[in-house]
Protein backbone atom coordinates (compact mmCIF):
# COMPACT_ATOMS: atom_id res chain seq x y z
CA UNK A 1 0.00 0.00 0.00
CA UNK A 2 2.80 2.39 0.88
CA UNK A 3 4.47 1.74 -2.48
CA UNK A 4 1.23 2.47 -4.34
CA UNK A 5 0.89 5.73 -2.40
CA UNK A 6 4.44 6.67 -3.42
CA UNK A 7 3.69 5.87 -7.08
CA UNK A 8 0.46 7.94 -7.00
CA UNK A 9 2.43 10.77 -5.39
CA UNK A 10 5.05 10.67 -8.15
CA UNK A 11 2.36 10.60 -10.86
CA UNK A 12 0.57 13.59 -9.32
CA UNK A 13 3.83 15.54 -9.17
CA UNK A 14 4.19 14.95 -12.91
CA UNK A 15 0.50 15.64 -13.59
CA UNK A 16 0.44 19.05 -11.88
CA UNK A 17 2.59 20.98 -14.40
CA UNK A 18 1.01 19.05 -17.31
CA UNK A 19 -2.48 20.21 -16.26
CA UNK A 20 -1.29 23.81 -16.11
CA UNK A 21 0.40 23.46 -19.49
CA UNK A 22 -2.78 22.01 -21.03
CA UNK A 23 -4.84 24.89 -19.65
CA UNK A 24 -2.47 27.48 -21.09
CA UNK A 25 -2.42 25.61 -24.41
CA UNK A 26 -6.24 25.44 -24.32
CA UNK A 27 -6.35 29.21 -23.85
CA UNK A 28 -3.98 29.85 -26.74
CA UNK A 29 -5.88 27.48 -29.05
CA UNK A 30 -9.38 28.69 -28.23
CA UNK A 31 -9.26 32.44 -27.71
CA UNK A 32 -10.61 34.07 -30.89
CA UNK A 33 -11.56 37.70 -31.33
CA UNK A 34 -14.69 36.80 -33.29
CA UNK A 35 -15.68 33.79 -31.14
CA UNK A 36 -18.98 33.91 -29.26
CA UNK A 37 -18.58 31.15 -26.67
CA UNK A 38 -17.04 31.62 -23.23
CA UNK A 39 -14.05 29.50 -24.26
CA UNK A 40 -13.29 32.06 -27.00
CA UNK A 41 -13.01 34.98 -24.54
CA UNK A 42 -9.78 35.81 -22.72
CA UNK A 43 -11.31 36.75 -19.34
CA UNK A 44 -12.56 33.25 -18.35
CA UNK A 45 -9.17 31.79 -19.25
CA UNK A 46 -7.32 34.46 -17.24
CA UNK A 47 -9.57 33.79 -14.23
CA UNK A 48 -9.27 30.00 -14.56
CA UNK A 49 -5.50 29.97 -15.07
CA UNK A 50 -5.09 32.42 -12.16
CA UNK A 51 -7.01 30.17 -9.79
CA UNK A 52 -5.61 26.91 -11.22
CA UNK A 53 -1.97 27.91 -10.85
CA UNK A 54 -2.01 27.60 -7.03
CA UNK A 55 -4.31 24.56 -7.28
CA UNK A 56 -1.93 22.67 -9.56
CA UNK A 57 0.93 23.76 -7.32
CA UNK A 58 -1.09 22.28 -4.45
CA UNK A 59 -1.56 19.06 -6.42
CA UNK A 60 2.20 18.89 -6.96
CA UNK A 61 2.84 19.48 -3.24
CA UNK A 62 0.24 16.81 -2.37
CA UNK A 63 2.08 14.41 -4.70
CA UNK A 64 5.38 15.36 -3.11
CA UNK A 65 4.04 14.76 0.41
CA UNK A 66 2.59 11.42 -0.70
CA UNK A 67 5.91 10.51 -2.31
CA UNK A 68 7.71 11.45 0.92
CA UNK A 69 5.41 9.19 2.94
CA UNK A 70 3.57 11.94 4.83
CA UNK A 71 0.28 10.11 4.36
CA UNK A 72 1.53 6.66 5.37
CA UNK A 73 0.10 7.23 8.84
CA UNK A 74 -2.65 9.80 9.27
CA UNK A 75 -2.97 11.70 12.56
CA UNK A 76 -5.29 9.93 15.01
CA UNK A 77 -6.65 13.19 16.40
CA UNK A 78 -6.36 16.90 15.73
CA UNK A 79 -3.80 17.14 18.54
CA UNK A 80 -1.36 15.23 16.34
CA UNK A 81 -1.57 17.96 13.70
CA UNK B 1 -21.24 17.75 23.64
CA UNK B 2 -23.08 14.61 24.55
CA UNK B 3 -26.78 15.50 24.66
CA UNK B 4 -29.04 16.63 21.87
CA UNK B 5 -31.13 19.10 23.85
CA UNK B 6 -31.74 22.25 21.80
CA UNK B 7 -29.87 20.90 18.79
CA UNK B 8 -33.03 21.14 16.64
CA UNK B 9 -33.10 24.90 17.14
CA UNK B 10 -29.39 25.19 16.37
CA UNK B 11 -29.78 23.19 13.18
CA UNK B 12 -32.84 25.19 12.12
CA UNK B 13 -31.25 28.60 12.69
CA UNK B 14 -27.98 27.62 11.01
CA UNK B 15 -29.62 25.84 8.08
CA UNK B 16 -32.16 28.57 7.39
CA UNK B 17 -29.48 31.22 6.94
CA UNK B 18 -27.34 28.94 4.77
CA UNK B 19 -30.35 28.01 2.65
CA UNK B 20 -31.12 31.69 2.09
CA UNK B 21 -27.54 32.36 1.08
CA UNK B 22 -27.70 29.59 -1.50
CA UNK B 23 -31.06 30.91 -2.72
CA UNK B 24 -29.53 34.38 -3.14
CA UNK B 25 -26.54 33.02 -5.03
CA UNK B 26 -28.63 30.84 -7.36
CA UNK B 27 -31.29 33.32 -8.44
CA UNK B 28 -28.64 35.43 -10.13
CA UNK B 29 -27.47 32.42 -12.17
CA UNK B 30 -30.99 31.28 -12.99
CA UNK B 31 -32.06 34.72 -14.14
CA UNK B 32 -28.80 35.23 -16.04
CA UNK B 33 -30.54 35.69 -19.41
CA UNK B 34 -32.89 38.40 -18.12
CA UNK B 35 -30.14 40.06 -16.08
CA UNK B 36 -28.01 40.07 -19.20
CA UNK B 37 -30.75 41.84 -21.19
CA UNK B 38 -31.21 44.47 -18.47
CA UNK B 39 -27.63 45.15 -17.49
CA UNK B 40 -25.30 43.72 -20.12
CA UNK B 41 -26.78 44.53 -23.55
CA UNK B 42 -25.30 42.73 -26.55
CA UNK B 43 -22.95 44.53 -28.89
CA UNK B 44 -21.23 46.53 -26.15
CA UNK B 45 -17.70 45.27 -25.48
CA UNK B 46 -17.41 46.82 -22.02
CA UNK B 47 -20.64 45.31 -20.73
CA UNK B 48 -19.71 41.95 -22.29
CA UNK B 49 -16.44 42.07 -20.35
CA UNK B 50 -18.22 42.97 -17.10
CA UNK B 51 -20.77 40.21 -17.68
CA UNK B 52 -18.05 37.59 -18.14
CA UNK B 53 -16.28 38.86 -15.02
CA UNK B 54 -19.52 38.69 -13.01
CA UNK B 55 -20.04 35.07 -14.05
CA UNK B 56 -16.51 33.74 -13.71
CA UNK B 57 -14.85 35.86 -11.04
CA UNK B 58 -17.67 35.47 -8.48
CA UNK B 59 -17.58 31.67 -8.52
CA UNK B 60 -13.95 30.92 -9.21
CA UNK B 61 -11.91 33.67 -7.58
CA UNK B 62 -14.03 35.40 -4.97
CA UNK B 63 -15.59 32.33 -3.33
CA UNK B 64 -12.23 30.81 -2.27
CA UNK B 65 -11.06 34.29 -1.29
CA UNK B 66 -14.21 34.69 0.85
CA UNK B 67 -13.39 31.34 2.46
CA UNK B 68 -10.00 32.71 3.51
CA UNK B 69 -11.30 36.09 4.69
CA UNK B 70 -14.28 34.82 6.69
CA UNK B 71 -12.62 31.57 7.72
CA UNK B 72 -9.87 33.60 9.36
CA UNK B 73 -12.42 35.90 10.95
CA UNK B 74 -14.44 32.92 12.25
CA UNK B 75 -11.36 31.44 13.89
CA UNK B 76 -10.37 34.80 15.38
CA UNK B 77 -13.62 36.36 16.61
CA UNK B 78 -16.05 33.45 16.56
CA UNK B 79 -18.44 31.48 14.37
CA UNK B 80 -21.64 33.27 15.28
CA UNK B 81 -20.58 36.84 14.46
CA UNK B 82 -18.87 35.76 11.26
CA UNK B 83 -21.71 33.87 9.68
CA UNK B 84 -24.09 36.62 10.77
CA UNK B 85 -21.93 39.04 8.80
CA UNK B 86 -21.92 36.82 5.70
CA UNK B 87 -25.72 36.64 5.85
CA UNK B 88 -26.03 40.44 6.01
CA UNK B 89 -23.62 40.86 3.09
CA UNK B 90 -25.35 38.23 0.98
CA UNK B 91 -28.91 39.39 1.69
CA UNK B 92 -28.04 43.06 1.31
CA UNK B 93 -26.26 42.61 -2.01
CA UNK B 94 -29.05 40.42 -3.40
CA UNK B 95 -31.71 42.95 -2.46
CA UNK B 96 -29.66 45.79 -3.95
CA UNK B 97 -29.22 43.93 -7.26
CA UNK B 98 -33.02 43.97 -7.47
CA UNK B 99 -33.00 47.76 -7.07
CA UNK B 100 -30.44 48.71 -9.72
CA UNK B 101 -31.98 50.54 -12.69
CA UNK B 102 -31.22 48.99 -16.07
CA UNK B 103 -28.43 49.88 -18.48
CA UNK B 104 -30.99 51.85 -20.51
CA UNK B 105 -31.57 54.16 -17.51
CA UNK B 106 -28.15 54.69 -15.93
CA UNK B 107 -25.73 53.37 -18.54
CA UNK B 108 -22.43 51.79 -17.54
CA UNK B 109 -23.10 52.27 -13.80
CA UNK B 110 -25.73 49.52 -14.00
CA UNK B 111 -23.38 46.66 -15.01
CA UNK B 112 -20.62 48.03 -12.76
CA UNK B 113 -22.91 47.96 -9.73
CA UNK B 114 -24.19 44.48 -10.62
CA UNK B 115 -20.63 43.20 -10.94
CA UNK B 116 -19.66 44.72 -7.59
CA UNK B 117 -22.67 43.24 -5.79
CA UNK B 118 -22.17 39.86 -7.45
CA UNK B 119 -18.61 39.81 -6.17
CA UNK B 120 -19.89 40.61 -2.66
CA UNK B 121 -22.28 37.65 -3.03
CA UNK B 122 -19.38 35.36 -3.95
CA UNK B 123 -17.36 36.64 -1.00
CA UNK B 124 -20.22 36.09 1.45
CA UNK B 125 -20.94 32.59 0.14
CA UNK B 126 -17.29 31.70 0.67
CA UNK B 127 -17.67 32.46 4.35
CA UNK B 128 -21.08 31.04 5.12
CA UNK B 129 -20.88 27.28 4.71
CA UNK B 130 -17.78 26.66 6.83
CA UNK B 131 -19.28 28.66 9.67
CA UNK B 132 -22.63 26.88 9.64
CA UNK B 133 -21.10 23.40 9.35
CA UNK B 134 -18.56 24.10 12.09
CA UNK B 135 -21.18 25.63 14.34
CA UNK B 136 -23.58 22.67 14.11
CA UNK B 137 -20.77 20.09 14.36
CA UNK B 138 -19.39 21.70 17.51
CA UNK B 139 -22.81 21.35 19.14
CA UNK B 140 -23.54 17.83 17.88
CA UNK B 141 -22.84 14.69 19.91
CA UNK B 142 -19.98 12.60 18.52
CA UNK B 143 -22.13 9.62 17.58
CA UNK B 144 -24.59 11.72 15.52
CA UNK B 145 -22.38 14.37 13.99
CA UNK B 146 -22.89 13.08 10.46
CA UNK B 147 -26.66 13.16 10.83
CA UNK B 148 -26.87 16.62 12.38
CA UNK B 149 -24.45 18.26 9.94
CA UNK B 150 -26.25 16.63 7.01
CA UNK B 151 -29.06 19.13 7.64
CA UNK B 152 -26.60 21.83 6.62
CA UNK B 153 -25.80 19.72 3.55
CA UNK B 154 -29.44 19.81 2.43
CA UNK B 155 -29.38 23.61 2.24
CA UNK B 156 -27.45 23.93 -1.02
CA UNK B 157 -29.93 21.67 -2.79
CA UNK B 158 -32.95 23.15 -1.04
CA UNK B 159 -31.68 26.64 -1.92
CA UNK B 160 -31.73 25.53 -5.56
CA UNK B 161 -35.22 24.08 -5.06
CA UNK B 162 -36.58 27.29 -3.48
CA UNK B 163 -34.99 29.55 -6.09
CA UNK B 164 -36.38 27.39 -8.92
CA UNK B 165 -39.80 27.35 -7.25
CA UNK B 166 -39.95 31.11 -6.63
CA UNK B 167 -38.88 31.94 -10.19
CA UNK B 168 -41.40 29.46 -11.67
CA UNK B 169 -44.15 30.84 -9.42
CA UNK B 170 -43.49 34.45 -10.41
CA UNK B 171 -43.06 33.56 -14.09
CA UNK B 172 -46.24 31.51 -14.28
CA UNK B 173 -48.32 34.41 -12.95
CA UNK B 174 -47.38 36.96 -15.59
CA UNK B 175 -46.61 37.27 -19.26
CA UNK B 176 -43.04 37.01 -20.55
CA UNK B 177 -43.10 40.72 -21.35
CA UNK B 178 -44.17 41.64 -17.81
CA UNK B 179 -41.55 39.32 -16.34
CA UNK B 180 -38.70 40.67 -18.48
CA UNK B 181 -39.64 44.39 -18.25
CA UNK B 182 -37.15 46.82 -16.64
CA UNK B 183 -39.00 46.79 -13.30
CA UNK B 184 -40.73 43.49 -14.05
CA UNK B 185 -41.24 40.17 -12.26
CA UNK B 186 -37.62 39.04 -12.53
CA UNK B 187 -36.82 41.49 -9.70
CA UNK B 188 -39.31 39.90 -7.24
CA UNK B 189 -37.05 36.96 -6.27
CA UNK B 190 -34.32 39.50 -5.39
CA UNK B 191 -36.71 41.57 -3.29
CA UNK B 192 -38.12 38.51 -1.52
CA UNK B 193 -34.60 37.85 -0.29
CA UNK B 194 -34.62 40.81 2.09
CA UNK B 195 -37.63 39.43 3.97
CA UNK B 196 -35.98 36.01 4.31
CA UNK B 197 -32.70 37.54 5.41
CA UNK B 198 -34.24 39.85 8.03
CA UNK B 199 -36.08 36.88 9.57
CA UNK B 200 -32.91 34.80 9.52
CA UNK B 201 -30.78 37.58 11.03
CA UNK B 202 -33.34 38.03 13.83
CA UNK B 203 -33.18 34.31 14.60
CA UNK B 204 -29.39 34.13 14.37
CA UNK B 205 -28.93 37.10 16.68
CA UNK B 206 -30.50 35.02 19.44
CA UNK B 207 -27.98 32.22 19.01
CA UNK B 208 -25.05 31.85 21.34
CA UNK B 209 -21.45 31.21 20.32
CA UNK B 210 -20.27 27.64 19.68
CA UNK B 211 -19.39 26.03 23.04
CA UNK B 212 -16.03 24.73 21.80
CA UNK B 213 -14.98 28.10 20.45
CA UNK B 214 -16.18 29.87 23.64
CA UNK B 215 -14.08 27.46 25.70
CA UNK B 216 -11.02 28.10 23.57
CA UNK B 217 -11.53 31.83 23.90
CA UNK B 218 -11.91 31.64 27.66
CA UNK B 219 -8.69 29.67 27.89
CA UNK B 220 -6.94 32.09 25.55
CA UNK B 221 -6.14 29.26 23.15
CA UNK B 222 -7.64 30.68 19.94
CA UNK B 223 -5.35 30.95 16.97
CA UNK B 224 -3.35 34.15 16.56
CA UNK B 225 -2.82 33.64 12.85
CA UNK B 226 -5.28 31.07 11.41
CA UNK B 227 -4.03 31.44 7.83
CA UNK B 228 -0.44 30.70 8.80
CA UNK B 229 -1.42 27.80 11.05
CA UNK B 230 -3.73 26.34 8.40
CA UNK B 231 -1.55 26.62 5.33
CA UNK B 232 1.91 27.41 6.65
CA UNK B 233 2.34 24.36 8.85
CA UNK B 234 3.03 21.19 6.91
CA UNK B 235 1.13 18.92 9.30
CA UNK B 236 -2.13 20.82 8.78
CA UNK B 237 -1.54 21.84 5.18
CA UNK B 238 -1.17 18.21 4.13
CA UNK B 239 -4.65 17.55 5.58
CA UNK B 240 -6.06 20.55 3.67
CA UNK B 241 -4.63 19.07 0.46
CA UNK B 242 -5.95 15.62 1.32
CA UNK B 243 -9.42 17.06 1.96
CA UNK B 244 -9.36 18.82 -1.41
CA UNK B 245 -7.93 16.13 -3.67
CA UNK B 246 -9.23 13.07 -1.80
CA UNK B 247 -12.83 14.18 -1.14
CA UNK B 248 -14.11 17.64 -2.05
CA UNK B 249 -12.80 17.83 -5.61
CA UNK B 250 -14.81 14.75 -6.65
CA UNK B 251 -17.81 15.73 -4.56
CA UNK B 252 -17.83 19.15 -6.28
CA UNK B 253 -18.13 17.73 -9.80
CA UNK B 254 -20.74 15.16 -8.74
CA UNK B 255 -22.76 17.90 -7.08
CA UNK B 256 -22.58 20.24 -10.06
CA UNK B 257 -23.24 17.60 -12.73
CA UNK B 258 -26.24 16.09 -10.94
CA UNK B 259 -28.03 19.37 -10.41
CA UNK B 260 -26.86 22.12 -12.75
CA UNK B 261 -25.40 20.33 -15.74
CA UNK B 262 -28.42 18.00 -15.83
CA UNK B 263 -30.83 20.93 -16.03
CA UNK B 264 -28.75 22.77 -18.60
CA UNK B 265 -28.44 19.57 -20.69
CA UNK B 266 -32.19 18.91 -20.60
CA UNK B 267 -32.99 22.45 -21.69
CA UNK B 268 -30.19 23.26 -24.13
CA UNK B 269 -29.12 19.91 -25.58
CA UNK B 270 -32.24 17.75 -25.26
CA UNK B 271 -34.30 20.92 -26.04
CA UNK B 272 -36.97 20.32 -23.42
CA UNK B 273 -39.55 22.96 -22.63
CA UNK B 274 -38.36 25.57 -20.08
CA UNK B 275 -41.02 24.72 -17.49
CA UNK B 276 -40.86 20.94 -17.96
CA UNK B 277 -37.07 20.78 -17.63
CA UNK B 278 -37.40 22.61 -14.31
CA UNK B 279 -40.33 20.48 -13.20
CA UNK B 280 -38.22 17.36 -13.76
CA UNK B 281 -35.38 18.82 -11.70
CA UNK B 282 -37.73 19.97 -8.93
CA UNK B 283 -39.21 16.47 -8.56
CA UNK B 284 -35.76 14.88 -8.64
CA UNK B 285 -34.54 17.22 -5.91
CA UNK B 286 -37.70 16.92 -3.79
CA UNK B 287 -37.55 13.12 -3.82
CA UNK B 288 -33.77 12.96 -3.40
CA UNK B 289 -33.13 15.54 -0.67
CA UNK B 290 -34.15 13.35 2.32
CA UNK B 291 -31.26 11.06 1.41
CA UNK B 292 -28.76 13.69 2.58
CA UNK B 293 -30.01 12.85 6.07
CA UNK B 294 -30.01 9.10 5.38
CA UNK B 295 -26.38 9.07 4.25
CA UNK B 296 -25.37 11.55 6.95
CA UNK B 297 -26.82 9.22 9.58
CA UNK B 298 -25.35 6.13 7.90
CA UNK B 299 -21.91 7.77 7.98
CA UNK B 300 -22.18 7.85 11.80
CA UNK B 301 -22.52 4.07 11.73
CA UNK B 302 -20.10 2.93 9.04
CA UNK B 303 -17.77 5.92 8.55
CA UNK B 304 -17.74 8.76 6.00
CA UNK B 305 -15.12 7.60 3.54
CA UNK B 306 -16.80 4.78 1.62
CA UNK B 307 -20.17 6.49 1.29
CA UNK B 308 -18.53 9.49 -0.36
CA UNK B 309 -16.33 7.36 -2.59
CA UNK B 310 -19.20 5.10 -3.71
CA UNK B 311 -21.23 8.23 -4.57
CA UNK B 312 -18.36 9.47 -6.78
CA UNK B 313 -17.89 6.08 -8.43
CA UNK B 314 -21.61 5.66 -9.14
CA UNK B 315 -21.62 9.08 -10.79
CA UNK B 316 -18.57 8.21 -12.89
CA UNK B 317 -20.13 4.90 -14.01
CA UNK B 318 -23.71 6.08 -14.62
CA UNK B 319 -23.38 9.56 -16.13
CA UNK B 320 -22.87 8.50 -19.73
CA UNK B 321 -25.74 5.95 -19.77
CA UNK B 322 -28.07 8.46 -18.08
CA UNK B 323 -27.29 11.40 -20.36
CA UNK B 324 -27.30 9.09 -23.38
CA UNK B 325 -30.87 8.08 -22.45
CA UNK B 326 -31.88 11.77 -22.23
CA UNK B 327 -30.51 12.31 -25.70
CA UNK B 328 -31.91 9.13 -27.27
CA UNK B 329 -35.41 9.48 -25.84
CA UNK B 330 -35.78 13.10 -26.94
CA UNK B 331 -34.34 12.54 -30.41
CA UNK B 332 -37.01 13.52 -32.96
CA UNK B 333 -34.81 13.69 -36.06
CA UNK B 334 -36.81 10.86 -37.67
CA UNK B 335 -39.94 12.98 -37.55
CA UNK B 336 -38.84 16.56 -38.16
CA UNK B 337 -37.89 16.02 -41.80
CA UNK B 338 -41.43 14.82 -42.62
CA UNK B 339 -43.46 17.30 -40.58
CA UNK B 340 -44.93 19.11 -43.60
CA UNK B 341 -45.36 16.10 -45.89
CA UNK B 342 -48.99 15.57 -46.93
CA UNK B 343 -50.59 12.67 -45.05
CA UNK B 344 -47.87 12.54 -42.40
CA UNK B 345 -49.21 11.40 -38.98
CA UNK B 346 -48.50 14.62 -37.13
CA UNK B 347 -51.03 16.85 -35.37
CA UNK B 348 -50.72 20.61 -35.12
CA UNK B 349 -51.55 21.53 -31.52
CA UNK B 350 -51.15 25.27 -31.97
CA UNK B 351 -49.74 27.58 -34.60
CA UNK B 352 -48.99 31.27 -34.17
CA UNK B 353 -47.61 33.80 -36.59
CA UNK B 354 -45.12 35.68 -34.43
CA UNK B 355 -43.99 38.32 -36.90
CA UNK B 356 -44.56 39.42 -40.50
CA UNK B 357 -42.09 41.79 -42.11
CA UNK B 358 -42.58 43.30 -45.55
CA UNK B 359 -39.31 44.12 -47.30
CA UNK B 360 -40.43 46.23 -50.27
CA UNK B 361 -36.95 46.74 -51.69
CA UNK B 362 -36.65 43.04 -52.52
CA UNK B 363 -40.39 42.46 -52.97
CA UNK B 364 -40.53 39.90 -50.16
CA UNK B 365 -42.67 39.13 -47.13
CA UNK B 366 -40.87 37.30 -44.29
CA UNK B 367 -43.08 35.41 -41.84
CA UNK B 368 -41.91 33.91 -38.54
CA UNK B 369 -44.18 31.17 -37.24
CA UNK B 370 -44.16 29.04 -34.15
CA UNK B 371 -45.97 25.73 -34.49
CA UNK B 372 -46.50 23.17 -31.75
CA UNK B 373 -46.68 19.60 -33.10
CA UNK B 374 -47.76 16.37 -31.50
CA UNK B 375 -45.54 13.55 -32.76
CA UNK B 376 -46.53 9.86 -32.97
CA UNK B 377 -44.38 9.10 -29.88
CA UNK B 378 -46.52 11.65 -27.96
CA UNK B 379 -43.71 14.19 -27.64
CA UNK B 380 -44.87 17.73 -28.30
CA UNK B 381 -42.43 19.82 -30.23
CA UNK B 382 -42.18 23.50 -31.14
CA UNK B 383 -41.06 24.35 -34.65
CA UNK B 384 -39.76 27.89 -35.19
CA UNK B 385 -39.56 28.73 -38.88
CA UNK B 386 -38.99 31.82 -40.98
CA UNK B 387 -40.54 31.50 -44.45
CA UNK B 388 -40.27 34.04 -47.24
CA UNK B 389 -42.90 34.93 -49.83
CA UNK B 390 -40.94 36.12 -52.86
CA UNK B 391 -42.32 38.46 -55.52
CA UNK B 392 -45.47 39.05 -53.49
CA UNK B 393 -46.46 42.08 -55.56
CA UNK B 394 -46.68 39.97 -58.67
CA UNK B 395 -49.74 38.11 -57.37
CA UNK B 396 -49.95 34.70 -59.00
CA UNK B 397 -46.24 34.61 -59.74
CA UNK B 398 -45.37 34.84 -56.08
CA UNK B 399 -43.39 31.89 -54.74
CA UNK B 400 -42.93 30.60 -51.21
CA UNK B 401 -39.38 29.90 -50.05
CA UNK B 402 -39.65 27.62 -47.05
CA UNK B 403 -37.15 27.83 -44.22
CA UNK B 404 -34.65 25.05 -44.90
CA UNK B 405 -33.42 24.89 -41.32
CA UNK B 406 -36.26 25.52 -38.87
CA UNK B 407 -35.32 25.51 -35.18
CA UNK B 408 -36.88 22.79 -33.00
CA UNK B 409 -37.17 23.19 -29.24
CA UNK B 410 -39.70 23.38 -26.41
CA UNK B 411 -40.21 19.60 -26.32
CA UNK B 412 -42.87 18.43 -23.86
CA UNK B 413 -42.53 14.79 -22.89
CA UNK B 414 -45.51 12.47 -22.29
CA UNK B 415 -46.15 11.55 -18.67
CA UNK B 416 -44.40 8.14 -18.67
CA UNK B 417 -41.26 9.55 -20.25
CA UNK B 418 -41.30 12.54 -17.90
CA UNK B 419 -41.35 10.23 -14.88
CA UNK B 420 -38.53 8.18 -16.37
CA UNK B 421 -36.47 11.38 -16.64
CA UNK B 422 -37.42 12.34 -13.06
CA UNK B 423 -36.16 8.93 -11.94
CA UNK B 424 -32.86 9.43 -13.77
CA UNK B 425 -32.39 12.92 -12.28
CA UNK B 426 -33.30 11.46 -8.88
CA UNK B 427 -30.54 8.85 -9.32
CA UNK B 428 -28.05 11.65 -9.94
CA UNK B 429 -29.31 13.51 -6.86
CA UNK B 430 -28.76 10.30 -4.86
CA UNK B 431 -25.11 10.27 -6.01
CA UNK B 432 -24.95 13.90 -4.82
CA UNK B 433 -26.41 12.98 -1.42
CA UNK B 434 -23.85 10.18 -1.02
CA UNK B 435 -20.86 12.32 -1.93
CA UNK B 436 -22.09 15.48 -0.21
CA UNK B 437 -24.16 14.31 2.78
CA UNK B 438 -21.30 13.21 5.07
CA UNK B 439 -18.72 15.76 3.94
CA UNK B 440 -19.35 18.45 6.60
CA UNK B 441 -18.73 15.95 9.41
CA UNK B 442 -15.72 14.58 7.53
CA UNK B 443 -14.15 18.05 7.15
CA UNK B 444 -14.91 19.13 10.71
CA UNK B 445 -13.23 16.02 12.12
CA UNK B 446 -10.13 16.58 10.02
CA UNK B 447 -9.05 19.89 11.61
CA UNK B 448 -8.47 21.28 15.12
CA UNK B 449 -11.06 23.68 16.59
CA UNK B 450 -8.84 26.75 16.61
CA UNK B 451 -8.29 26.74 12.82
CA UNK B 452 -11.27 24.63 11.73
CA UNK B 453 -13.28 27.38 10.01
CA UNK B 454 -10.31 28.48 7.87
CA UNK B 455 -8.96 25.00 7.13
CA UNK B 456 -12.24 23.47 5.97
CA UNK B 457 -13.65 26.48 4.10
CA UNK B 458 -10.90 26.79 1.51
CA UNK B 459 -10.88 23.19 0.20
CA UNK B 460 -14.69 23.16 0.26
CA UNK B 461 -15.01 26.24 -1.93
CA UNK B 462 -12.21 25.23 -4.29
CA UNK B 463 -13.82 21.80 -4.68
CA UNK B 464 -17.32 23.09 -5.26
CA UNK B 465 -16.77 26.55 -6.71
CA UNK B 466 -13.78 25.82 -8.94
CA UNK B 467 -13.83 22.10 -9.80
CA UNK B 468 -17.65 21.94 -9.81
CA UNK B 469 -18.12 25.33 -11.43
CA UNK B 470 -15.81 24.40 -14.29
CA UNK B 471 -18.10 21.59 -15.51
CA UNK B 472 -19.94 23.67 -18.19
CA UNK B 473 -16.78 25.47 -19.34
CA UNK B 474 -14.72 22.28 -19.76
CA UNK B 475 -17.74 20.53 -21.31
CA UNK B 476 -17.90 23.25 -23.99
CA UNK B 477 -14.14 23.05 -24.47
CA UNK B 478 -14.28 19.28 -24.98
CA UNK B 479 -17.29 19.46 -27.29
CA UNK B 480 -15.44 21.93 -29.53
CA UNK B 481 -12.38 19.66 -29.66
CA UNK B 482 -14.23 16.36 -30.11
CA UNK B 483 -17.29 17.10 -32.21
CA UNK B 484 -18.39 13.51 -32.90
CA UNK B 485 -19.45 12.69 -29.34
CA UNK B 486 -22.34 14.79 -27.97
CA UNK B 487 -21.58 13.48 -24.47
CA UNK B 488 -17.86 14.19 -24.54
CA UNK B 489 -18.28 16.98 -21.95
CA UNK B 490 -19.05 14.35 -19.32
CA UNK B 491 -15.48 13.06 -19.37
CA UNK B 492 -14.42 15.99 -17.19
CA UNK B 493 -16.66 15.19 -14.17
CA UNK B 494 -16.10 11.46 -14.75
CA UNK B 495 -12.31 11.90 -14.81
CA UNK B 496 -12.20 14.16 -11.74
CA UNK B 497 -14.58 11.89 -9.80
CA UNK B 498 -12.47 8.82 -10.63
CA UNK B 499 -9.18 10.54 -9.71
CA UNK B 500 -10.65 11.80 -6.45
CA UNK B 501 -12.14 8.38 -5.63
CA UNK B 502 -8.73 6.77 -6.26
CA UNK B 503 -6.94 9.27 -4.00
CA UNK B 504 -9.68 8.94 -1.38
CA UNK B 505 -9.53 5.12 -1.43
CA UNK B 506 -5.78 5.09 -1.03
CA UNK B 507 -5.21 7.96 1.38
CA UNK B 508 -8.33 8.64 3.48
CA UNK B 509 -9.11 7.07 6.80
CA UNK B 510 -12.57 5.67 7.47
CA UNK B 511 -12.23 6.14 11.21
CA UNK B 512 -14.60 8.64 12.79
CA UNK B 513 -12.81 11.12 15.05
CA UNK B 514 -15.14 11.19 18.03
CA UNK B 515 -13.33 14.05 19.70
CA UNK B 516 -13.65 17.40 17.92
CA UNK B 517 -12.86 19.31 21.12
CA UNK B 518 -9.15 19.30 20.35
Amino acid sequence: MKTIKRIIGALLMIAAPIILFLLIKGAIDNIHVDGTKDINKPIPWIVIITIFTPISLGLGIFGYYAFQGDYDVLPKSSEDI
Amino acid sequence: MSDTKGIGKIIFTSSLGTLIEWYDFYIFGMLAKTISLQFFPEGNETTALLSTLAIFAAGFLVRPFGALVFGRLGDLIGRKSTFLLTLVLMGGSTFLIGLIPSYASIGIFAPLLVLLLRLVQGLALGGEYGGAATYVAEYAPANRRGYFTSWIQTTATLGLFVSLGVIMLVKSNMSDAAFNAEWGGWRYPFWISIVLVVVSIYIRLKMSESPLFSKLKEEGKTSVNPLKESFGHRANFKMVLLALFGAVMGQGVIWYTGQFYAQSFLENTAKLDFMQSREILLWGIALGTPFFLVFGALSDKIGRKWIMIIGMLLGAICYRPIFSTFLKDTNVDNYTADLHKPGAPFVVVKSDILKTDTIKSINTIVTTTKTQWMLPNNIQLVENRTDSLLNYQLGLNASLKKDAKPVFNGKILPSDMKWKFIFLVWCMIIFVTMAYGPIAAFLVELFPTKIRYTSMSLPYHIGNGVFGGLVPFIATLLSVSFTNDPLVGLWYPIGIALLCALIGMMFLNNKIDTNVND
